[in-house]
This record gives C-alpha cells, sequence and structure tokens, in this order.
C-alpha cells in the first residue's frame, strides 16, 4: 500500500473538512483509482468528485495516468475564475 | 506576463504595458463583480487558486495566444481573495499591430481562461449565504 497526498479546494475542500487529504492505494496506482478511493473514503465528496479533474505535479491528468508518492496530487473541481 | 494578485488590479498599468510603439491597437478586458445575477443580490465574490498550477497555465495560454496571433503585449491578471463589487477579478491587456487581432485574442483568452485555469468563485450573497461555484460542464 501507499499513501498519496491530495489537495483540495473550493467546495471539495470543505466538503472533505481539509485542504489536504490522505489516501491509501495499492501500488501501482492511478489516478482513476485515487478518484474512486476519494469518494468511497469521503462519501459528501463523492458526487463532486465524480465531476472533478485531478492534477499530477500542476497538470491536468488522465485517469490512466500513473501516480506514485512522490507525485503532487490535485482534485480540480469544475473551475469557476473569471 | 501572467500575475495571481490579493490586491486591487492596477489596470492602467497594463494599459501602459501594452501600449507600446510596434502595435497599432490595445483590447482591454475587465471581469468585475456583478451586483445581480438571475434576480439573487451578491454582496462580494472571493476566489481562490491553486496557485503553482493557475501560473502555468495562465502561462500557457499566453504562450499559445502568442502562437496564434502576431501579440506586442499579453498581459493577464487574476485576483484571489475578496473582490467587492463593480471592482475587477480578473484584467487581460493585448496589442497587436492591428485591431483584429487583439479584439480575438482578448476573447479567446477570457473565454479560454474561465474553463481551464484553476481558480474558483465564491458567491457571498447580501442575504448572508455563501456558494462555491462549480459550473456543470455542458452535456452533463
Amino acid at each position: 500500500m501507499m499513501k498519496i497526498k491530495v489537495k483540495l479546494f473550493a467546495a471539495a475542500r470543505e466538503l472533505a473538512s481539509g485542504s489536504e487529504v490522505v489516501v491509501e492505494l495499492s501500488a501501482p496506482a492511478t489516478v482513476g483509482q485515487l478518484r474512486a478511493a476519494l469518494a468511497r473514503e469521503i462519501p459528501p465528496l463523492a458526487p463532486l468528485a465524480e465531476r472533478s479533474l485531478a492534477a499530477v505535479n500542476a497538470q491536468y491528468a488522465d485517469d490512466a495516468d500513473a501516480i506514485t508518492p512522490d507525485d503532487e496530487v490535485a482534485l480540480i473541481p469544475p473551475v469557476s475564475g473569471g | 506576463m501572467v500575475e495571481l494578485t490579493h490586491e486591487p488590479i492596477d489596470a492602467l498599468r497594463l494599459l501602459a504595458r501594452a501600449q507600446q510603439p510596434q502595435a497599432g491597437a490595445v483590447v482591454l478586458f475587465l471581469g468585475i463583480t456583478r451586483q445581480f445575477t438571475a434576480g439573487r443580490e451578491t454582496a462580494e465574490l472571493r476566489y481562490e487558486a491553486y496557485a503553482e498550477m493557475a501560473r502555468s497555465e495562465l502561462a500557457a495560454l499566453e504562450q499559445q495566444a502568442r502562437g496564434r496571433w502576431p501579440l506586442v503585449e499579453c498581459a493577464i491578471v487574476h485576483r484571489l481573495g475578496v473582490v467587492p463589487l463593480a471592482e475587477a477579478s480578473v484584467a487581460i491587456a493585448v496589442s497587436s499591430p492591428h485591431r483584429a487581432a487583439a479584439f480575438e485574442a482578448g476573447q479567446w483568452l477570457i473565454d479560454s481562461l474561465k474553463q481551464t485555469v484553476p481558480i474558483w468563485k465564491q458567491e457571498h450573497y447580501s442575504d448572508g449565504a455563501a456558494e462555491w461555484v462549480h459550473p456543470e460542464p455542458p452535456g452533463f
């Protein structure tokens, strides 16, 4: 198992009551598995996580992309800047 | 030039930056806090960013715009934290030798920023309610 720290923002941060959560995944892990684990372990976050993107090392990532404990991972809920 | 700031945006500074002798046209866009949306009154907006990624996404937008249009200057500033009514949350100043490129690039930059840059807006309504804005993607 490996521990992945995930940065959370905006409503995701409030639904999870914290700006960072730690998720345990079995290695090797993908972004898709991380999103599923977040939804499973933090039920209030599930509906928003479903329609969020993820970023690895500050770049948008696909569900198939691999992640390691050294990566900076973030959940990116639908954006609303401007 | 791209920038995130917690201070009020100085639009005149951006205009001065864009107003260069190689340019024949300058376009300035300001996105400002609107008081009424669908009949509901906003007291203020608050913005939050994944700052490191927002800066790199903004820089990528500048590079893409410079690749598509012959821009002399391309300056994008987004404010974070509280943005009171009528104050600017975002400013984009572009200049180009002829006006069509400046208008097109300015429109493309704000449209793209709203779709890709990890910045979020929280509406604070005059009735005291607060709500993060997480738009449904088209066709979701």
